[in-house]
């Protein structure tokens, strides 16, 4: 424990109630930090490439989830120790960033965790270490950058991007249907990006899910799907050309914010009163038929009386419809969202070629699809599959997917996957080290060694031999020279990637090596840990 | 130091074999709990709830059975899930999905423990589940052409539905009524149409289907209790006391004789509302919320007959049925469009008595009205006929049809062993356990039925090797026979939606090789 003694040689506390605390000092607290983090990547290190397996989580409230995707497990796992957290924060930050190799990062960080614990024992100072790995990781991002290849892909042609979205949805359980799920994504992206600026908003693909139905009933919708029906049950179930009114106001009677209290004392003031109400709800509806709306898209409620108006004056409308899906709504059908009846005008209606009601199974569930929007921009993917856990798992891969082909859109480098991209850094950075004098040499040739792990991992996930299948491409990739040969995890025979079509963006790879390595070293530099001890 | 805690408290972390085995026996377990409801002969179970007044439910319905488990298990709770669903998607064969995936884990585990990798076995389930699939299709029979005889097919179809439920004594009673109540949906899924009004007393036999729309329902005191050529008024609106909506309106007055003047205009106010409706020519004047006695006694002096507090699904069924809209205003009688049915009265049913509105004006909708000695057998029989209708509704759609009792899953097994032959690899062995997942069906059926599994399976089998034969097993007899000639049928979109998502969920299970369970969440003690 911390004491200190003052001149006169008595003890004093530095830190509050220290005998109820613990403290690891020293080379002891880089173990064990280094221990914890391992422990997370041993979890993950089983799921990755395409023969990995999944993990089943059991939340806190009992519910299932069931999936391979690093971020997600790592999320849901609720892990107490402070190391962990930073794992499962480094897998979220690639998420954010990426959206993809969420896995792999984790792994890569074990791995090099495993190497500083090796070089600990040594003696190596750990700031040398991660000075070492600093290094190391510029070599091996530089490297990447140099047998980076340009992927060229244009919008009639997009048979690249859908492969390299396979090659993502391969480790998933959705990889039954992976064809049709990568062309979906691809199209998805293609009709969101604005290819000038290479951008890609994600926040226009909207992804929904409903159990029931085959993988195969998944379908890409141009347009949006709002989970709401007609609220007169006899309004008509198809409307083409609808012109679009977007309302944040409910049909009923004006609540002002102001308290006011409304005296009635006469019964000519009850009889007005009345009539008002009356022409309240009929100006209301009136309103929006003068704009020329033919669907009136609410946020609030309807009062009865104005529901039958509605209906009446053959207005087909939609209420309780959610905020986020109204802007998409908004955005889609190039309408404005109207606070007000008064403030309705023609130029506000949004436009649609079709809106239809479209009923599944034999519950009443009923959906309302807007297709053929004015401004198409936004679209919809809609996913049908056999329970609920399918449906997320199928959403978090669709998710990866959509996020491989916006990187790819916004930069088209691109490195070969299988584990090809960290052997070939491996080599780079196992060469580079020797030319670097002094104890960070033995640091670097460390960092090349952590990067022979995630290759590892695929093959040994794959049921290979993992040594002897790692140095055979490794001596293939020295001797011709080429660095696109990685393991083949799919048994197809080939160990050359770019005929296998692995492959992964430049900057998921980079931001892989770089992420793990910036937190590899932040658990380095620790070298004190107080924490509370347990009872 | 080590450092092997990197979770909270509570939670709990199993890896590798340990993993696996936990969903297979937690997968397991659900399997062969349903297992015994399994086909004609099968068992019903009786579910006590734990809420207030532990009502009880006796049912052989998979899906029921399984959604009021309370179920720690991660895994069996996939397989609920996939009962559920199917349930929701084609209502029957919810049994049959868990059972198929529960064999399908049971094989797949002999293989696990002969060394064989999860993923070779996934493969080889994938390619079994398509090669089933595909000789399904080419042994399916499609009478869309043929009305006559397609309704026969869905009779037997019916009949082969309700055969394990607790109908099964009047199944062709029954099955007529369901045949006849899909028809006329005429292709539509929506079940909506068809009403299932259940009423204590009597026996199962009388249960009946009618043809025009049963409200449960009394007719105001005073009004006629029959009206031919009725034209009907179905509203929403409220007949109370139609209050001011305008926020913050409030009645304030200083004199008694101000308070009789405001009470004669509301009432004015009442009396033209009932004006207004009276307009509209009606004789009939169906209201979703309630009717209060003075409107009431002014419809009654109108002679028109009044019904209240229909409630939301009444009223829209029967806006549906009749053809009329549902009207909250009532300003212009010319333009809105009213309901229309030859005759409504009032009728007895055991000591109920109830609105019947016969001969409407679209046809779809109908009434089935279910007897039964307790409520227990009703809400039984409510449920067979749910699946009975379901199976149908989706037939209708999708004509193509299959023969029943261990059929189709004989003619899948034959075609999977097939492929194993065929198929090199390690995979093969994950083939045939597939097949013999698929065998464990027909062998279950005969268990349950108390027959010998093992010789009628091994002659059905025999049978099978034929090309072309319809062998089945046939329950009731307790031998081998030619399912054509018996009627066994079952719609294709059933089975393949059974072997489709049995497969899935076998696969999800197996791919999992960690099983994480997070600390449970801490309740606030209320104790």
């Amino acid at each position: 424990m911390a004491l200190a003694f003052d001149e006169f040689g008595r003890p004093f506390i530095i830190l509050r109630e220290q005998d109820q605390k613990t403290r690891l000092r020293g080379i002891d607290a880089q173990k064990a930090n280094i221990a914890a983090g391992k422990a997370v990547a041993r979890i993950l290190r089983s799921s990755l490439g395409p023969k990995g397996m999944d993990k089943m989580l059991q939340g806190p409230d009992g519910d299932v989830t069931i999936s391979n995707d690093g971020a997600t497990i790592l999320e849901q796992m609720d892990v107490d120790n402070q190391i962990a957290k930073l794992m499962v924060e480094l897998s979220r930050s690639q998420d954010y960033e990426i959206g993809d190799g969420t896995t792999g990062v984790v792994v890569m960080a074990g791995a090099l965790l495993e190497q500083a614990e090796r070089q600990l024992d040594r003696g190596i100072h750990p700031i040398r270490i991660a000075e070492g790995y600093e290094t190391a990781s510029r070599v091996a991002v530089e490297h990447l950058e140099r047998i980076a290849q340009k992927f060229e892909f244009d919008v009639n042609n997009y048979e690249p991007l859908v492969q390299t979205c396979m090659t993502t949805l391969s480790s998933k359980i959705v990889n039954r249907c992976k064809r049709s799920l990568a062309e979906i994504a691809v199209k998805a992206v293609l009709a969101v990006a604005d290819l000038e600026r290479r951008d890609v908003n994600l926040d226009l693909i909207k992804v929904e899910g409903k159990v029931g139905g085959k993988l195969e009933d998944t379908e890409l919708i141009y347009g949006i799907l709002v989970d709401k029906d007609m609220s007169h049950p006899q309004m008509p179930k198809q409307i083409e050309d609808a012109h679009i009114a977007i309302l944040t106001c409910p049909f009923e009677p004006p609540k002002p914010k102001t308290k006011h209290k409304v005296d009635i004392d006469t019964v000519e003031k009850f009889e007005t009163l009345r009539k008002q109400e009356q022409q309240y709800f009929d100006e209301m509806v009136q309103k929006c038929k003068d704009v020329g709306a033919t669907l009136v898209i609410c946020q609030w409620g309807f009062d009865d009386e104005a529901n039958h108006l509605l209906m009446h004056r053959n207005l087909p409308a939609v209420r309780w419809v959610g905020g986020v899906e109204l802007e998409l709504i908004a955005i889609a059908t190039g309408g404005r969202i109207v606070p007000r009846f008064q403030e309705l005008t023609p130029e506000k209606l949004g436009k649609a070629g079709m809106v239809r009601e479209k009923s599944f199974g034999t519950t009443k569930e009923r959906m309302l699809y807007i297709e053929h929007c004015a401004n198409s921009k936004a679209v919809t993917i809609f996913i049908r599959g056999g329970n609920k856990m399918m449906i997320e798992e199928t959403k978090r891969s669709i998710h990866d997917a959509l996020c491989v082909a916006r990187n790819l859109i916004r930069n088209n480098s691109i490195v070969y996957g299988g584990g090809a991209a960290e052997i070939t850094c491996s080599l780079a950075v196992d060469a580079a080290g020797d030319k670097y004098p002094g104890v960070e040499q033995y640091a670097i040739r460390a960092f090349a060694e952590a990067l022979d792990s995630v290759p590892m991992a695929l093959a040994e996930n794959s049921g290979l031999q993992p040594i002897e299948t790692l140095s055979a491409v490794k001596s293939q990739q020295i001797k011709e020279n080429i660095p696109f040969y990685g393991i083949d995890c799919n048994d197809v025979g080939t160990n050359d990637m770019r005929e296998q079509n692995v492959f992964e963006t430049l900057i998921g790879k980079q931001q892989q090596i770089l992420l793990a390595t910036q937190v590899v070293k932040m658990i380095l530099k620790i070298d004190d840990v107080i924490s509370n001890s347990e009872y | 130091m080590p450092i092997d805690k990197i979770f909270k408290d509570d939670a709990s972390e199993e890896k590798g074999e340990r993993a696996r085995m936990a969903s297979f026996i937690g997968a397991m377990a659900v399997a062969d709990l349903v297992k015994s409801t399994l086909g004609p002969k099968g068992m019903d179970k009786i579910l006590q709830s734990t809420g207030r007044g532990h009502s009880v439910t006796v049912t052989n319905d998979g899906a029921t059975i399984l959604k009021s488990l309370h179920i720690d298990n991660p895994a069996a709770k996939v397989l609920v899930d996939i009962s559920k669903v199917q349930d929701d998607e084609v209502g029957d064969g919810t049994t049959s999905v868990v059972v198929l995936a529960g064999e399908l884990l049971r094989e797949a585990e002999k293989l696990v423990t002969s060394k064989i990798h999860p993923m070779t076995i996934i493969a080889g389930y994938r390619m079994a589940a398509e090669c089933a699939r595909e000789a399904l299709l080419k042994r399916v029979i499609d009478n869309k052409e043929n009305a006559e005889k397609f309704r026969s097919d869905l009779m037997k179809i019916a009949m082969t539905t309700l055969c394990s439920k607790i109908l099964s004594q009047d199944k062709e009673h029954f099955a007529e009524m369901a045949v006849d109540a899909v028809f006329r949906l005429k292709g539509s899924t929506n079940l909506e149409a068809i009403q299932i009004i259940k009423k204590p007393g009597g026996s199962l036999r009388d249960s009946f289907l009618d043809e025009g729309f049963i409200l449960d329902k009394k007719i105001g005191i005073g009004q006629p209790k029959r009206i031919e050529n009725a034209k009907i008024l179905v509203a929403n609106t409220a007949m109370d006391t139609d209050k001011v909506k305008i926020y913050g309106a409030r009645v304030r007055v200083d004199s008694m004789t101000k308070v009789a003047e405001i009470e004669g205009a509301e009432k004015e106010k009442m009396k033209d509302k009932v004006k207004k409706i009276l307009g509209h020519g009606i004789n009939c004047f169906v209201n979703r919320q309630l009717i209060y006695n003075f409107p009431e006694e002014l419809f009654a002096d109108a002679g028109v007959l009044a019904i209240e507090h229909a409630d939301f699904e009444g009223i829209e069924r029967l806006g549906l049925v009749t053809g009329g809209e549902i009207a909250s205003t009532f300003d212009n009688p010319e333009s809105v469009k009213l309901g229309h049915c030859k005759l409504i009265e009032e009728i007895m049913i055991g000591e109920d008595k109830l609105i019947h509105f016969s001969g409407v004006a679209m046809g779809q909708a109908c009434s089935i009205v279910l007897r039964g000695a307790s409520h227990h057998v009703l809400d039984e029989a409510e449920r067979s006929l749910h699946d009975a209708l379901c199976v149908l509704s989706q037939t209708v759609n999708d004509s193509r049809v299959l023969l029943g009792g261990g059929w189709p899953e004989m003619v899948m097994a034959k075609e999977v062993d097939e492929l194993a032959r065929k198929t090199a690899g390690k995979k093969s062995h994950a083939i045939e356990a597939f097949s013999r997942a698929l065998v464990a069906i027909p062998t279950t059926i005969a268990d349950n039925a108390g027959l010998d599994s093992a010789e009628l399976v091994a002659q059905l089998r025999a049978e099978h090797h034929n090309e072309g034969c319809n062998a089945g097993i046939d329950v009731i007899s307790g031998a081998v026979g030619d399912m054509e000639e018996r009627g066994i049928y079952e719609a294709f979109k059933v089975k393949q939606a059974v072997l489709l998502s049995a497969t899935e969920a076998a696969e999800m299970i197996l791919r999992v090789d960690e099983i994480i369970t997070c600390a449970p969440r801490r309740r606030e003690d209320r104790m």
